[in-house]
């Protein structure tokens, strides 16, 4: 296919011979046609990183009426260092309980509640001391238990009291 | 004697089929492979279940290392440009066609508007060296601010995306959440890993 035949003109004999010298020998370029290949699948980046979408709320303006939210449905999450939950139900003398990151921890938590609550409204407080790993695992929990009403909300002195004298 | 001739010319393979699928190959990686520019800080994402896929383009980074220091990036060369010269206007800095044409082919940004000049006047392996200091953003002085909205003025269409160290402590987070908010942007990604296992 690839053959080039040899002017004619010659004697048989001699076309024959020459007919196998015009074949390239395909290696080197098989080589470099490997090398980069493995080049490039090597240096291409396969997963492209996930992303979860938040929207946080906007600025209150001032004539804003804010919602009013009865305090029974209302499940409070405060992320404090060292990976620990406290989570508490309600806003009036609430009973602080402690939880963690496991499947077993704050999964089962917001499961129980989300069943028992009807439209359960979660705030989510991060202590200065948690780290945004926990911040990200908390809003993917939301995901998993299909929680559509929570807020990001930054901690108030109230909690830092109620975590320090739950001594949990 | 003619015989054996003629068994010694069929035992060479024919490699074309197989350079064919080898350039094949090497065209779809060439193509497809975009050379990301190195980054001037490490950042380890936590993880998540979200499967939603990032965008390629029109993604504006901020960029948060462990140690709190806060990375802008934005991508397209032309969008740089014109921030870079919105952003000098804004900071009554002048920056030279050359000093542009730098920051257009930086990766991620950490120095304040102030030395954004001496950096940019760096050779690329100078650059590597100096330790960046992060973007302000806090109350006082704050440049993230700027930055975002010049982005925002520069492309409409950008999507602000949050790029955070796991161990970025909570505050630092909370500092650069609320200054999306101030300026009004209410949406914005959170960058993350795929779940391993579970």
């Amino acid at each position: 296919m690839a053959e080039i035949t040899q002017g004619s003109g010659k004697k048989d004999g001699k076309v024959r011979s020459k007919k196998t010298s015009t074949r390239i020998d395909m290696t080197p370029m098989v080589d470099l046609a490997f090398l980069l290949l493995t080049f490039f699948v090597m240096t291409t980046t396969l997963n492209k990183p996930q992303t979860m979408e938040i929207t946080m709320p906007e600025k209150p303006k001032s004539e804003d009426k804010q919602p009013v939210v009865n305090e029974k449905r209302v499940l409070t999450l405060i992320l404090g260092g060292e990976d620990k939950i406290y989570w508490y139900l309600g806003i009036t003398d609430p009973k602080v309980e402690l939880s963690n990151f496991s499947t077993e921890g704050i999964r089962k938590v917001l499961l129980n509640q989300n069943a028992q609550i009807k439209e359960m409204v979660v705030l989510i407080k991060p202590a200065d001391e948690s780290k945004y790993k926990n911040v990200v695992d908390i809003l993917d929990e939301m995901n998993i238990s299909n929680i559509a009403r929570f807020a990001l909300v930054d901690i108030t002195s109230v909690d830092k009291e109620l975590i320090k004298d739950s001594k949990l | 004697m003619g015989k054996i001739k003629v068994q010694r010319s069929s035992t060479s393979i024919d490699m074309t089929p197989m350079v064919d699928l080898a350039f094949l190959l090497v065209t779809f990686f060439m193509l497809t492979t975009k050379f990301a520019p190195e980054e001037p800080l490490a950042v380890d994402m936590p993880t998540s279940v979200s499967e939603i896929k990032l965008p390629d383009t029109d993604i504006l980074t901020i960029s948060i290392s462990k140690e709190g220091f806060v990375f802008f990036n934005i991508d397209g060369k032309y969008n740089r440009e014109e921030l870079l010269n919105k952003m000098g206007e804004k900071y009554q800095i002048q920056f030279s066609p050359r000093e542009v044409r730098s920051f257009s082919l930086l990766s991620s940004l950490g120095v304040p508007v102030g030395n954004l000049k001496q950096f940019l006047n760096m050779e690329p392996e100078e650059r590597k060296l100096v330790k960046q200091p992060g973007i302000p953003c806090d109350s006082v002085n704050n440049e993230l601010a700027d930055w975002v909205i010049f982005s925002r003025t520069t492309n409409p269409k950008v999507r602000i995306a949050i790029k955070g160290d796991r161990d970025a402590g909570y505050p630092v987070i909370k500092k650069v959440i609320n200054t999306l908010i101030d300026k009004k942007v209410s949406r914005f990604n959170l960058i993350t890993n795929m779940e391993s296992g579970s």
